[in-house]
């Protein structure tokens, strides 16, 4: 098994935020994957997914799956984070108030990506963009 | 519990799904879906003021089968079509998230541990 799937997040559509996460998450229950991992994966991608569509204005997420583990890469081409340390920090935010009032920006959206997933890197650039690596190994 | 008995507790209306299919074990209540995706972890209904597609979708990225809006609110049809694509039950209840968390409470259902 080595299934790659692929997706364009809209920027400007926050409705729509948590299409491809459900999408990756329907694959993996069909593909029968154990049901811890593919909670973990589901909720890591969703945040990503959210923070793509508030800070980012959007991106593409790549998911590969096989036996072995499952990596997916989110590539965005926002304003990149100044300061990756603080944003790890639980409950620091950067987002507006407008964020805020539809339920997110507690500052929980990188810490919560690290806490469900195996492994993490951030590679982001100020005015260039941010790309986070995820794996997951699959859980029994 | 069945959320036919939630259904009673709340006095509430139940605006989509299968309520004797579903069962729920605890309970959270917030209108932050990111303190939700940071803390719920056990198989719970969702109760919330918020009104937005990500209540669902938060939901359905928790395995949480079960969503009640709170103080009145109403989803709009697109929020309810999303949640029975998702299966996910939808009740509104008139008492405020107070309230509806301690009805629940006095029925016998319980917080659930924290991730």
């Amino acid at each position: 098994m080595g299934i790659k799937l692929k997706y364009e997040v809209d920027g400007e559509d926050f409705t729509r935020a948590g299409e491809a996460s459900g999408d990756i998450k329907k694959t993996l229950k069909k593909l029968g994957f154990p049901p811890e991992t593919v909670r973990n994966v589901a909720i890591a991608v969703y945040e990503g997914e959210i923070n793509m569509v508030i800070h980012a204005n959007g991106g593409e997420i790549t998911a590969d799956l096989s036996e072995d583990g499952i990596t997916v890469v989110l590539a965005d081409k926002g304003p990149g984070i100044p300061d990756i340390g603080m944003a790890m920090k639980e409950g620091y935010s950067t987002a507006p108030d407008n964020v805020r009032a539809l339920g997110f920006g507690a500052g929980m959206g990188l810490p919560n990506i690290k806490k469900y997933s195996d492994g993490m890197e951030i590679d982001s650039v100020v005015g260039e963009g941010t790309t986070i690596k995820l794996k997951f190994l699959p859980k029994q | 519990m069945k959320v036919t008995e939630a259904v009673k507790l709340l006095e509430a209306e139940v605006l989509c799904g299968d309520t004797e299919a579903v069962d729920i074990f605890t309970a959270c209540g917030s209108d932050m879906m990111s303190d939700v995706l940071a803390f719920v972890k056990e198989q719970a209904c969702l109760l919330t003021g918020l009104v937005n597609p990500q209540v669902v979708r938060t939901a359905e990225m928790m395995d949480i089968k079960c969503v009640i809006f709170v103080r009145g609110k109403k989803p709009d049809e697109d929020i309810l079509s999303l949640a029975m694509a998702k299966d996910i039950v939808v009740l509104r209840t008139d008492k405020s998230m107070f309230s509806a968390c301690g009805a629940l409470y006095s029925g016998g259902l319980r917080g659930g541990k924290l991730a």
